[in-house]
């Protein structure tokens, strides 16, 4: 499409620049703040460094010691895949199950999104800080009212059984946040195929299994791999509520991590950590790719066959 | 209707439905209605618990039962709260940030935006594909060398680290400005150009007074993301006095965390910009939230 610089006529060359120097600033900014530091990740992960000391070369050393010597290293992953495990499946029934009620063609539900949605918008510090005082064994409101009803309440957060699950149940209530991207998938569903399928005679929950959940399934899709990748990532909680505790039963990766890199200055060591969390993601998403085309529907394939 | 119309002989015959359609309808809205309400109190709940807690006095917090309405509101707290934590410091900071972040997006993206948007230059595409590319990577793997960058440049407990890259444009902003330059009919910007009018001009005085839709939206995000983050001013600021709110309610945790009245306040009020925020764009908030996940 383009000619060489010199065989461009005056004006184009002009707008040529322009175009380079309006998109200098991006540039600039992948070299220094993207692609330098990720190939410098590379290179440190295999190296012994500390950022006040020089970094020392020392081969495949970090990924040999991480996979046959860390055993903190298999505790932060097997936390880590635990909680995604635990968390996606509660993520996807609520939030589904919140946007089908959302969907209800019923006056006032503007008002209904405007709450559910407060959840997701305040940061994750103060939502973990206020789950902590909900959550208080001897002093939270939660185990009172269970006490109410005659029910002893777990530890929650301090204790090493429910800890893990406990950050997974208190991100259930900010599911809003995916609940409302399903609802947008809901309402692009033409309504003429539930009239069409009403007339046929099929049930709701038919309607929902034939109809909604096929049609869905592209937006299923994305936020699968936005909130796999999410939880894969999971911190503040950690960092602000348990320590990674107790007894590392929420010794996220990532927090692992940090205390490897900002607190214990193992640079090198960490690099390697964050080059494998970054592969760990990376291929549990190439398979989620790979699957969904046996589950994800994409209307405009089932219109050629 | 149709559904309806069908109805209507069944209703005579032997498995007559116990209700007309209309008060199925009716008692079908209803049952909405209150599953919703409780749905929204669960939601909420919290978040009352949370200011309930703020406005008690020492002893009532641990009252039991527990005890939904304080006897007398203890607004003092809040003057206690700002008091004892530097609450008003940690809000001032992170206003700072905030300011300057939108600034530096403000300034970069509509730039970057409309040289691929608009102008013609070899390898445009690649490059675009190429920043979109880089939205995937996930930011963890670049916190150790910048932190070592602005380690050398000695920049650690600035914020420097905060702010610079807003000066450079966030990729998903740039995308989504170029997604609305795109609509925006070509014949403005040539008629302008009849007129003698330069690249610069026409996007300063054409193109952006009309992109007021895609610079609401990164103002209110870079506001929101600023604000609510956490990781990297946790990593590059080490003096209390200038902490963001976030990495200052962090800190007192620990510390006064007996003091559950004042602290609930304290967070209470770390959170009030946002819900503020959120009141007066949550179209836009709501809206865009397809895209947040995208963010690296």
């Amino acid at each position: 499409m383009f000619s060489t610089w010199r065989e461009m006529s005056p004006r184009t060359r002009r707008e040529a620049m322009e175009g380079y120097i309006s998109i200098a600033p991006w540039l600039i900014g992948f070299l220094l703040f993207t692609l330098i530091p990720v190939l410098a990740s590379v290179y440190y992960s295999f190296t012994q460094w500390s950022v006040t000391r020089p970094a020392e070369w020392i081969g495949f050393d970090n990924y040999t010691r991480m996979f046959t010597r860390d055993p903190l290293f298999w505790q932060a992953l097997k936390v880590t895949f635990y909680y995604v495990l635990l968390s996606l499946p509660l993520k996807i029934i609520f939030g589904l199950g919140l946007a089908l009620l959302l969907n209800l063609k019923i006056r006032g539900m503007n008002f209904y999104r405007t709450i559910f949605y407060i959840p997701a918008v305040i940061s994750g510090v103060a939502v973990s800080l206020m789950w902590m005082w909900l959550l208080h064994p001897d002093t939270g409101v939660i185990n009172a009212l269970l006490a109410q009803i005659g029910i002893q309440g777990p530890a929650w957060f301090w204790d090493p059984q429910w800890a893990l699950p406990s950050v997974a149940l208190m991100n259930v209530w900010a599911v809003g946040g995916s609940a409302v991207i399903y609802l947008a998938g809901l309402q692009n569903i033409p309504p003429h195929l539930y009239e069409a399928a009403k007339i046929d005679g099929a049930n709701m929950w038919r309607r929902f299994w034939r109809i909604t959940l096929p049609l869905l399934t592209p937006i299923l899709f994305f936020l699968l791999i936005v909130e796999m990748i999410d939880s894969f990532k999971v911190f503040t909680q950690a960092f602000v509520i348990t320590k990674g505790g107790p007894l590392k039963a929420t010794y996220f990766y990532l927090y692992y991590f940090y205390e490897e890199a900002f607190q214990n200055f193992n640079m090198g060591y960490a690099s390697a950590l964050a080059i494998i969390l970054m592969l760990i993601i990376l291929a549990a998403t190439v398979v989620m790719n790979y699957l969904s085309k046996h589950w994800v529907y994409y209307e405009s394939e089932q219109e050629k066959s | 209707m149709m559904a309806q119309q069908l109805d209507a002989p069944r209703a005579a015959g032997p498995k007559a439905p116990l209700l007309s359609s209309r008060a199925r309808r009716w008692l079908g809205n209803g049952l909405a209605y209150l599953v919703m309400t409780a749905l929204a109190f669960i939601v909420m709940i919290p978040l009352f618990w949370m200011l309930s807690t703020s406005l008690k006095a020492r002893w009532e917090i641990f009252a039991w039962p527990p005890q939904w309405i304080p006897e007398t509101l203890h607004w003092e707290n809040y003057r206690e709260a700002f008091t004892k934590y530097p609450m008003g410091r940690f809000m001032l900071n992170s206003a700072f940030l905030v300011v300057v972040n939108v600034i530096g997006e403000l300034l970069a993206v509509p730039l970057i935006a409309y040289g691929f948007a608009r102008l013609r230059f070899p390898g445009r595409n690649v490059l675009f594909v190429l920043m979109l590319a880089t939205m995937m990577i996930p930011g963890h793997i670049k916190l150790i060398p910048l932190f070592a960058i602005y380690h050398r440049l000695n920049m650690i407990d600035t914020y420097w680290p905060l702010v610079l890259p807003a000066f450079f444009g966030n990729p998903f902003f740039i995308f989504l400005m170029v997604q609305y330059i795109k609509t925006l009919p070509r014949d403005l910007d040539e008629a302008a150009r009849m007129d003698g009018a330069g690249t610069w001009t026409i996007l300063y005085r054409i193109i952006l007074p009309l992109c007021k839709p895609p610079l609401t939206i990164i103002l209110v995000y870079t506001f929101w993301w600023t604000w609510n983050e956490f990781l990297h001013p946790l990593i590059y600021l080490n003096s209390f006095d200038k902490f963001p709110v976030q990495v200052g309610l962090a800190f007192f945790k620990g510390r006064y965390s007996v003091e559950w009245n004042l602290f609930m306040a304290a967070t209470l009020v770390s959170i009030l910009p946002i819900l503020i925020l959120y009141f007066f764009v949550q179209r836009q908030l709501i809206g865009g939230i397809a895209s947040v996940g995208l963010k690296g």
